[in-house]
């Protein structure tokens, strides 16, 4: 299947998840599925068949509250059944509404914002330890980097010249409590990385050319981390959800879940 | 009086077992000097990651190697390490069980002229909480080597507090009886039982001996695994003898004592009664002044027992 239009269609995935468990992150996980696709499906050596290897590479879902949108993903790609997704929300499931690593397919439990990138950095650094080839990604949201303990990792990534790290901010411009300028003013995220010492990229992140484009840049970068900022949009692919503060948590009512389904569908079929 | 520091007897198991195993890394915080780790830095120099000032960043970045297959040793001052990192200790350490050995150093009052911002009087109460992670304060050095030893063999997240300063021995030489996550027995004893952790034990185990002396019959117990606590141990006390005193380097609540008398009530409610340190900033001095004044040297917990034994035992 065409990639653009698998990502329409793991969002219906998502809205059947979160219809029938009535509660999950819509808004996250339609921002940032290009940028999981393209890692996924794409770019990312990591498989049900060697994520147990020492060379794969990691993913860290920093902003753990669009785990929907992992799940599905780590479903259609083979790590557990898509059927397992049906406890999702239930009594005693392991699928719980944040990564955890009871999950097959997920390597760190997150959910407290501002810790991926730190373990990111970790990881990064084993690697060049043990002179490993793989590649380490990490998956923020905008509203997270207004954690201290984000820019302490960044200061390492680039003191330690971690050119296998990559790093996104889903740059989707709300957070729970409304914009994020009105909450945590964080204009020139790109300077601001840079002037950390990363290699930024700025690019429109729910284009999965531009996701893939920018992700294979860097990875030909030499000593430096990349920061992805991927200027999104939050709910993308619902007309009605796009860039709609409520679409953070709201669950979808019967005729939402409709609407978005087919909306999913014909936006979709664009790209057969 | 010894005058080797626990912290220092860390560096050198560390450096002995580094050279055989590359998947050991050292991390600190700026801290390497602090916690005597330059034989190791010099010597193991691709085994070390520093972090800066930053003890979040410390913690998730040891969970992202432990992650990798490499076992990091985080050795941090215990106040800042303890409950500046707690969410990424319990997030990153405790919840994603990744194989990290947290080293609080100078923990307790080690500073006890430098405020309450350097010391770590509520570390037990903060990690020993946390889901998933182990909590160890031992007392001497001969007993810390054979912790380390030990837990170098897991691949379990545990938290170890050692003291600042060389402490008196407690064991000798060749004669260190231990288990790991099992306490103790320092003296038996029937009428009174103290149970001490980490450098408070010398006291412990100073009291027992000036109280057999006085004709009082006391066990002493040396609970360095503050957790998994050796809950057979005290309800054995509690059973067989007729008051336990706690005595530990920390608040009183949510510490040592605190676990004791909770084993104690829901198995054998027997009177349980703590030495610890005081709700509020300790009285600037040296570490051997301060448990004088509080009443927690040996002197201290003979006085203590002597005072409440009319009720309980003659
Ligand atoms: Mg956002």
């Amino acid at each position: 299947m065409n990639l653009k239009k698998k990502a329409f269609e793991l969002r219906k995935d998502v809205v059947e998840m979160i219809y029938r468990a009535k509660s999950g992150h819509i808004g996250g996980d339609f921002s940032l599925m290009e940028i999981l696709v393209d890692l996924y499906y794409k770019q990312m050596n990591l498989t049900p068949e060697n994520f147990k290897d020492a060379d794969h590479d990691r993913f860290i879902l920093s902003k753990g509250h669009a785990i929907e949108a992992l799940y599905v993903v780590l479903a259609d790609r083979g790590f557990f059944p898509k059927e397992d997704l049906d406890t999702f929300g239930t009594f005693g499931s392991k699928y719980i509404g944040h990564p955890t690593n009871k999950v097959n397919g997920i390597e760190m439990n997150t959910g407290s914002l501002g810790h991926g990138l730190g373990v990111g950095v970790g990881m990064a650094l084993a690697g060049k330890m043990d002179g490993k080839n793989y590649r380490v990604y990490v998956v923020m949201g905008d509203g997270e980097v207004a954690e201290g303990s984000v820019w302490e990792a960044a200061m390492a990534g680039s003191h330690y010249k971690l050119d296998n790290l990559t790093a996104f901010v889903d740059r989707n411009h709300l957070q729970i409590s409304g914009t994020t300028e009105q909450v945590m003013n964080l204009k020139s995220q790109e300077n601001r990385w840079a002037a950390f010492g990363w290699n930024v990229i700025s690019i429109p992140g729910n284009d999965l050319d531009a996701v893939d484009n920018a992700v294979a840049l860097a990875k030909k970068i030499k000593d430096k981390p990349t920061v992805i900022i991927a200027h999104t949009v939050k709910g993308f692919g619902v007309s009605f959800m796009e860039d709609k503060l409520v679409w953070h948590h709201r669950v979808p009512n019967d005729d939402e879940y409709q609407a978005a389904l087919q909306e999913l569908d014909r936006r979709g079929a664009r790209y057969e | 009086m010894n005058k080797i520091a626990n912290k220092a007897v860390v560096n050198n198991v560390l450096v002995e077992v580094a050279g055989k195993d590359k998947n050991l890394v050292v991390l600190c915080s700026d801290s390497r000097s602090s916690a005597s780790l330059e034989p190791y830095v010099k010597n193991f120099p691709a085994q070390f990651v520093e972090v800066g000032i930053a003890e979040q960043n410390l913690v998730s970045i040891a969970a992202g190697l432990a992650a990798c297959g490499k076992k990091p040793f985080v050795f941090s001052p215990a106040s800042f390490l303890s409950t500046r990192a707690v969410d990424q200790i319990k997030v990153d350490v405790g919840y994603s069980h990744t194989n990290v050995k947290l080293v609080g150093i100078a923990g307790g009052i080690s500073y006890g002229d430098l405020g309450l911002t350097h010391q770590a009087v509520s570390d037990i109460a903060a990690l020993a909480s946390t889901p998933g992670l182990r909590v160890y304060l031992p007392c001497d050095r001969f007993q810390t080597e054979k912790l380390i030893r030990a837990l170098i063999q897991d691949d379990e997240p545990a938290y170890i507090r050692i003291g600042r300063n060389p402490v008196a021995d407690v064991y000798e030489e060749g004669n260190v009886p231990f288990a790991l996550d099992k306490s103790t027995l320092l003296q038996d004893g029937t009428d009174v039982t103290i149970i001490a952790c980490g450098e408070v034990v010398q006291y412990a185990k100073t009291a027992g001996e000036l109280l057999t002396a006085q004709g009082i019959s006391a066990r002493v117990i040396d609970m360095y695994c503050v957790k998994p606590i050796d809950e057979p141990a005290i309800i054995k006390a509690a059973q067989e003898t007729k008051l336990i005193l706690t005595v530990e380097e920390h608040v009183k609540i949510g510490g040592l004592g605190s676990m004791v008398a909770q084993v104690v009530a829901e198995n054998s409610p027997t009177k349980v009664v703590s030495l610890s340190l005081p709700d509020a900033p300790v009285i600037p001095a040296t570490p051997a002044q301060i448990f004088k004044y509080y009443g927690m040297d040996a002197d201290g917990i003979v006085k203590k027992i002597s005072a409440l034994k009319s009720d309980l035992f003659s």
